[in-house]
C-alpha cells in the first residue's frame, strides 16, 4: 500500500486547522441566525436549527429533481457526468433556492408564533421556539425518513495543493469558505452601512425609542428573521455538499453547536457569533485529534462553561445586557 | 470485555420490573384466549432503517407458516390455527427500537395465553428488556439476530449477566433459560472478523466503536484476538459519538497512523457509512470492516454506490447470505420462498426469519401440547435441527453451536459474498 511517509506533527496540526476552520466557519453561519434574533428580540430561536435541515433537504429535492439520486429516486444522471461549470450553476442554484425558502420559513415561523407572543412574559416565545422546532423535525422525518440521507457528491475531495505539499486543502474547503466569507463580509456591511442595517441595531439597542422615530420594528425584525433563516439555508447546502450525509436531527446537533457558538462569542454580537463558531469548530478538530473523538462534546461544553464562569456576557459581548 | 457500564443495566432492570409489576397490578381478571389458537408473536423494528432486515425476517416467518398452511396437529389430538402477531418495537421518530415499546410487546405477549413463541428481538438491547418479563411467564423466546454474548453466556458481561434476565426458577433453584437464538454470537464474530483481518495480510489495525452494547462488544473481541491469536498491532481503539455529523478529524488522525484496516464495531444507525466517507475524505483508502449490524442495503444506500468503487467495504455475518444457502434446508426455502414471493429473498436475514419459524414449529410439535412450558422445554431441547444453514442444536444456554460465518464485500452496489469462515 503507498501512504506518505509519517506526517509530521505540524503538518498534521495544519491540517486539522484548515479542516476545523471549514467546519468552524460552517457553524459561523448558523450562528449568525441565532444571535441576530437574540440581538434583536433577546429570543432564543431553537427552531432556526432545524431550518438550516429543511434547507439541506430542500437542496437535496432540487438536485433529485435535476435528475441526480436520492429520496428513493434512481438518478439518472451520476454527478461525475457533469462539467465543474454544470456543477456550479447547480450548487449556485441550490443555495439561490434554499437561502428565499429559508428565509421565508423563518420570516413565517416569527410571523405566525413569535408575533403575537411579542409582549407575552419572555418564557412563552421560548417554549414555543421549542415547539416549532419539533414540529419542523416532524416534517424533516416526513421529507427524508429517519436514516441517514446521501447527498449526491458534487463537490470532490481533490486537493487543489501539489501532491508534495503534506498537506490537503480540497475543492470542499474552498467552497465553504468561498460561500461562507462572503456572505458574512457582506452581513456585516449590511448591518453596518445600510438604512435596514441602522434600522435593525435601532430596534435592538432600544425598541420603543425605535418605533418613536418612525421605524416599523416588526418589519425590522421580520427581516431580521429572514436573513438568518437565508444564512442558514446557504450554510445548509455547503454542509451538505462537504459533509455529505443529511438526516432529519442533523438541525439538532449543529443547532446545538451554533447556539453554543453564539453564546460564546457574545449573544447578540455579530462578530461574536463568528469567532465563537470558528472556535468550536477548532475545538472540535483538535479535541478529536489530540484528545479523543468521545470527548468532544464535553470539551465544547466545558469550554463554554469556563468562558462563562470568568466572562458571563461572552467573549466579544458588552459588559451590560438584559437577561432572559 | 462488552458493557462494563451498569448504569444502563440498572436502567434496563428497573423499566423492566416496572413492567412486571404493573402486570401483576393489572392481571386479576385471567383472559381465557381461545381454546383452538395458537399464536407465534414477533417483536422487531418495523419502523426506521432496519425495516429492510425485519421485512425479510417477517417474510421468512410467514412462509414457514404458510408451509404448514397455518394449522397444526398436536399430539393432544386438537387441530390449533396458527396466528402471527406482528409486533414493532420500535417507534418512526426514534427511528430504532424503543425500551417502552418493546416493554408493550412483551407484556402483550405475556398477557395474551394463545402466545406460544416470541420471535424476536433484532437488537441485544431489547433482548435485555423482554427476556425478563417473558421469562416468568415461560414463553419460548427465539431471536433470529441477537448476537449480544453476554445475553447468555457466564462471563461475557456483568457479573449478574446472564442470570438477571431469567428471574423465574425450577424446583432445584436453577435458573429457567427461556431465551434461545439461531445466530451465532458476537464472541465468534469479533474473532473471525481478526481472522479475516489476518487473512488480508493486514499488519496495524484502527478499531472504532460506537459505544453501544452491540458494537463496542463486536470491536472489543476483534481487538483482543487481532492482538493475542494474530499479533496484528492495534494501533489505536476509540469510541464514536454517533450523535456526531461527521467524522473527518477523527479519520484525519487516523490516516496519520497508516492502517492496514479500520475495523468498526457499530451498525448502519450508529454512523458506519458517515465513517465510511469521511475515510475517503480524507484520501484514506485501506479497507474498513464492520460487523453484521452494516450488513444490510441500507449501508450502501446511505454512502451511494460510488463511493465503494474507491475503497473497500467488509462486512462479517452470523450465517451465510442467500446465494450460499447449500445445506441442510437451505435450496429448499429459497425455492419456496421464490415460489411464495415471487422474488428471492433480498436480505440474507429472510432464512433466520424462517428459521425462527421452524424452530418454533417444531417445538410445538415437540411439546404436544398447548402449554407453554413444555413448549419452551422442547424449545431448548432442540437438537440436530436440519434449518437453513446446515444442522445445528442449542446448547444449555439456548445458543445455537453453528459456527459458520461469512465475510461479504460491497460491489456494484450490494454486497457479495466472498468467503465462508468456520472458527477454529
Amino acid at each position: 500500500m503507498i501512504f506518505a511517509a509519517e506526517p509530521t506533527f505540524w503538518a498534521a496540526f495544519l491540517q486539522q486547522t484548515i479542516d476545523g476552520l471549514a467546519f468552524g466557519a460552517l457553524i459561523a453561519l448558523i450562528a449568525l441566525g441565532y444571535t441576530m434574533v437574540y440581538g434583536i428580540v433577546e429570543l432564543i430561536n431553537f427552531a432556526h436549527g432545524d431550518v438550516f435541515m429543511l434547507g439541506g433537504f430542500l437542496a437535496l429535492t432540487l438536485l433529485v429533481a435535476c435528475g441526480l439520486e436520492g429520496l428513493g429516486f434512481d438518478g439518472r444522471f451520476k454527478p461525475d457526468e457533469f462539467g465543474v461549470w454544470v456543477k456550479v450553476l447547480m450548487i449556485g442554484g441550490c443555495i439561490l433556492f434554499a437561502m428565499p425558502f429559508c428565509g421565508a420559513l423563518n420570516y413565517g415561523i416569527d410571523y405566525l408564533v413569535y408575533k403575537p407572543l411579542r409582549n407575552a412574559p419572555k418564557l412563552a416565545p421560548l417554549v414555543s421556539a421549542i415547539g416549532v422546532s419539533f414540529v419542523l423535525m416532524n416534517v424533516g422525518l416526513f421529507w427524508g425518513g429517519a436514516q441517514d440521507v446521501n447527498f449526491p457528491k458534487l463537490v470532490s475531495d481533490d486537493n487543489l495543493l501539489p501532491a508534495d505539499a503534506g498537506l490537503r486543502f480540497t475543492a470542499k474547503n474552498a467552497m465553504v469558505f468561498g460561500v461562507t466569507i462572503p456572505l458574512m463580509i457582506a452581513l456585516t456591511l449590511f448591518v453596518q452601512y445600510t438604512r435596514l442595517g441602522k434600522a435593525m441595531r435601532a430596534t435592538a439597542q432600544n425598541p420603543t425609542a425605535a418605533r418613536l422615530m418612525g421605524i416599523n420594528t416588526n418589519g425590522v425584525i421580520g427581516i431580521t428573521f429572514a436573513i438568518g433563516g437565508a444564512l442558514a439555508g446557504a450554510g445548509a447546502v455547503v454542509f451538505a455538499l462537504d459533509v455529505g450525509t443529511i438526516s432529519y436531527t442533523m438541525g439538532f446537533q449543529n443547532g446545538l453547536y451554533a447556539f453554543t457558538a453564539a453564546v460564546l462569542g457574545g449573544i447578540g454580537r455579530i462578530p461574536g457569533a463568528v469567532l465563537g463558531g470558528l472556535i468550536i469548530g477548532l475545538v472540535r478538530y483538535y479535541g478529536s485529534a489530540y484528545v479523543g473523538e468521545s470527548w468532544t462534546g464535553a470539551l465544547i461544553f466545558g469550554i463554554l462553561i469556563v468562558i462563562l464562569v470568568f466572562r458571563p456576557t461572552g467573549l466579544l459581548g458588552s459588559p451590560v445586557r438584559e437577561k432572559v | 470485555m462488552p458493557f462494563r457500564i451498569t448504569l444502563p443495566l440498572v436502567l434496563v432492570a428497573a423499566f423492566a420490573a416496572v413492567g412486571i409489576a404493573g402486570l401483576f397490578l393489572t392481571d386479576n381478571s385471567k383472559p381465557k384466549g381461545k381454546p383452538d389458537v395458537i399464536k407465534i408473536a414477533s417483536s422487531l423494528p418495523r419502523s426506521g432503517s432496519a425495516r429492510g432486515q425485519t421485512d425479510s425476517i417477517v417474510q421468512g416467518i410467514k412462509l414457514a407458516l404458510h408451509e404448514v398452511d397455518h394449522k397444526i396437529t398436536l399430539a393432544d389430538g386438537m387441530t390449533y390455527k396458527l396466528e402471527y402477531l406482528d409486533l414493532d418495537d420500535a417507534t418512526a421518530s426514534a427511528g430504532n427500537w424503543t425500551i417502552e415499546q418493546e416493554i408493550a410487546n412483551a407484556n402483550q405477549a405475556r398477557s395474551d395465553p394463545d402466545v406460544m413463541a416470541y420471535i424476536g428481538t433484532y437488537n441485544s438491547g431489547a433482548a435485555k428488556v423482554s427476556m425478563p418479563i417473558l421469562n416468568t411467564a415461560n414463553v419460548l423466546m427465539i431471536s433470529p439476530a441477537n448476537t449480544a454474548p453476554a445475553l447468555t453466556k457466564p462471563g461475557w458481561g456483568d457479573r449478574h449477566e446472564p442470570n438477571c434476565y431469567r428471574p423465574s426458577k425450577d424446583e432445584h433453584g436453577v435458573p429457567k433459560v427461556n431465551y434461545t437464538r439461531v445466530v451465532p454470537t458476537d464472541d465468534v464474530q469479533g474473532a473471525v472478523a481478526a481472522q479475516w483481518a489476518h487473512d488480508l495480510n493486514c499488519k496495524q489495525v484502527y478499531v472504532l466503536d460506537d459505544n453501544e452494547v452491540y458494537g463496542k462488544g463486536v470491536a472489543d473481541l476483534f481487538d483482543k484476538t487481532c492482538k493475542d491469536k494474530f499479533g496484528i498491532k492495534v494501533l489505536g481503539h476509540e469510541s464514536i459519538d454517533s450523535k456526531q455529523q461527521e467524522f473527518k478529524p477523527l479519520l484525519q488522525k487516523i490516516k496519520d497512523t497508516s492502517p492496514d484496516l479500520i475495523y468498526f464495531g457499530g451498525t448502519t444507525q450508529t454512523k458506519a457509512g458517515q465513517l465510511f466517507k469521511d475515510m475517503i475524505a480524507v484520501g484514506l483508502r485501506c479497507p474498513m470492516m464492520g460487523p453484521d449490524g452494516t450488513y444490510e442495503t441500507a449501508m450502501i444506500e446511505s454512502v451511494g454506490k460510488e463511493a465503494f468503487e474507491t475503497a473497500k467495504f467488509y462486512a462479517t455475518f452470523g450465517g451465510l447470505p442467500i446465494s450460499e444457502l447449500k445445506d441442510g434446508r437451505g435450496p429448499e426455502f429459497v425455492k419456496n420462498f421464490t415460489a411464495f414471493y415471487g422474488k428471492p429473498p433480498t436480505e440474507a436475514y429472510a432464512a433466520y426469519g424462517y428459521e425462527c419459524g421452524l424452530v418454533a414449529l417444531d417445538a410445538l410439535k415437540r411439546a404436544g401440547k398447548k402449554d407453554r412450558d413444555a413448549v419452551r422445554v422442547a424449545g431448548l431441547a432442540t437438537s440436530k435441527f436440519v434449518g437453513t444453514i446446515g444442522v445445528w442444536s442449542f446448547d444449555a444456554n439456548g445458543d445455537t453451536d453453528s459456527k459458520t460465518m461469512s465475510v461479504n464485500v460491497v460491489k456494484d452496489g450490494k454486497f457479495e459474498f466472498v468467503k465462508k469462515l468456520e472458527l477454529k
